[in-house]
């Protein structure tokens, strides 16, 4: 057996110098957490800002006179009502209506988006992509290699970019080209954390600099395990976890991300599964009493765990998981078969996390 | 987090866990996981202790621990009864990580056979293993 080599970001060095402890993520070499630990990262970014390095992620490049056309046959959402300079999420699905990624597409200009993949789907993506651009004037570039992505994230996110920006930053979920630094950038007013931010994409040679600059300014450097407690606090999906080509978006509650009239390659399997229901449905839900639950855990009576930790932000064991259609209620009860032991939980709407709830709280 | 430190009192079991040998109550121990384990848990946000009365097998394992990356069983470095388990752990598991060696204890344990710690190593006999 041979040991995968291990891919690098530009900021790999970074990341020693931060005191990371990297470990091996979807083939590349990633900071799990820094020197502050997990749960320092987390409260940074509820309380102030922090920065993620997740260049992991793919680009693709999606240009030509039918880039839009291409995108609504691809993409679940309707391109249609993204204007230049917007953001939208959506679902890449198969003819069954399965998940075979979920993207964040830029609209860079008329013809021309920017889409960002799942490390571990980045080259299927590609392959089906390119598959299916077949009568379309279109062209269809891994732009991978070409752009560091960072996010930062928090409070205080915005007003930390801003103050090396050449201009106003775009507004929430909206992208465009700015100056930061000296430095051309793509900055996207986007995140995967439920907190106010940007994610920015680099030059790989400027992004060192940048980086050690929002570090200087105060942004805390986070790894993956952060970025995993931020996200599930609010309920966000998780590729891998909580969707795979054998769940349809509707099960997932991503019905809203779903423009079934653009007539995308899955259209008609998401139609019916909104028509007619699914018999699970995803809920987040948190553990009542102690314990937490992970991924894989069964459901007692039916469905199954996607994902499971321990919140920091609330201090008890939360997560998602499928469950019979007719208990993915808030408030239903159900025990979680957690390695040989019953674990109560109740189905809490989502966010699990809200600012104010702990702003009154406190 | 602390330092590394594996302190010359304790025995070791190739599992990362320790052993200490109550001077004071003889074929009593107590339990504890490594400096060098709970820097590989990362931080731990959930101990799951066994009840006072149940019995502990050297090698196997009697008790879980939870960090926010992953779970993992805790090994008994001997065998033996647990006459006490370390109940500050429910509200501060965070301890196991700041004070291994300490307040991050894990349980107390009435030896079948005291002469089995002979098996275990001492600090430099571990620290050789890491």
């Amino acid at each position: 057996m041979t040991t995968p080599t291990l891919r690098r970001t530009p900021l790999f060095a970074a990341h020693l110098d931060a005191n990371a402890r990297l470990v091996p993520f979807e083939g590349w070499e990633m900071p799990v957490h820094y020197a502050e630990g997990i749960r320092a990262e987390h409260e940074a970014v509820r309380n102030a800002v922090g920065v993620f390095d997740v260049s992991h992620m793919g680009e693709v490049e999606i240009c030509g006179a039918d880039a839009e056309p291409f995108l609504q046959h691809v993409h679940s959402n309707d391109v249609g009502r993204m204007a230049v300079g917007g953001a939208q999420y959506a679902l890449i699905c198969n003819e069954d209506g399965g998940v075979l990624d979920d993207v964040f597409t830029y609209r860079l200009a008329a013809d021309r988006f920017l889409t960002v993949t799942n490390a571990s789907n980045h080259e299927r993506d590609l392959e089906w992509l390119r598959s299916h651009a077949g009568g379309f004037a279109v062209r269809v570039d891994d732009a991978a290699g070409r752009y560091v992505m960072l996010a930062v994230q928090g409070p205080l996110a915005r007003e930390l970019v801003q103050a090396i920006a050449d201009r106003p930053l775009p507004a929430r979920m909206q992208a465009g080209p700015r100056i930061v630094l000296g430095c051309e950038a793509l900055v996207c007013a986007t995140g995967y954390t439920g907190e106010d931010g940007v994610e920015l994409l680099l030059d790989p040679d400027d992004a060192p600099a940048i980086w050690d600059e929002l570090l200087r300014r105060g942004a805390v450097p986070c790894g993956l395990a952060a970025r995993d407690t931020l996200r599930l606090e609010v309920g966000y999906p998780l590729y891998g976890n909580e969707l795979s080509p054998d769940r349809n978006p509707i099960e997932a509650g991503l019905g809203w991300a779903c423009a079934e009239e653009t007539r995308f390659i899955g259209s008609l399997a998401v139609g019916a599964a909104r028509a007619d229901g699914t018999a699970e449905k995803l809920v987040a839900f948190r553990i009542d009493g102690p314990g937490i639950a992970r991924q894989g855990n069964p459901v007692v009576g039916g469905g199954e765990v996607t994902s499971g930790t321990m919140s920091p932000s609330l201090g008890v064991g939360i997560g998602m998981a499928y469950l019979p259609s007719e208990r993915a209620v808030v408030g239903e009860t159900f025990e979680i078969d957690v390695r040989g032991r019953l674990r109560s939980a109740v189905v809490a709407s989502r966010p699990l996390y809200r600012r104010e709830s702990r702003e009154t709280d406190g | 987090m602390a330092d590394p430190s594996y302190p010359d009192d304790l025995l070791y079991h190739p599992d990362h866990d320790w052993a200490r040998l109550d001077p004071a109550q003889p074929g009593v121990a107590t339990f504890g996981i490594t400096w060098f384990a709970q820097d590989a848990l990362g931080e731990v946000v959930f101990f799951d202790p066994p009840d006072v009365g149940s019995s502990v097998t050297a090698g196997e394992f009697y008790a879980e621990v939870e960090s926010v990356k992953a779970v993992s069983d805790v090994i008994a470095p001997l065998t033996g009864e647990i006459v006490e388990v370390n109940t500050a752990l429910a509200d501060a598991p965070e301890a196991i990580n700041d004070d291994p060696y300490g307040a991050g204890w894990m349980v107390r344990v009435k030896l079948a056979d005291p002469a089995e710690a002979d098996g275990l190593m001492d600090s430099d006999a571990y620290v050789g293993t890491l």
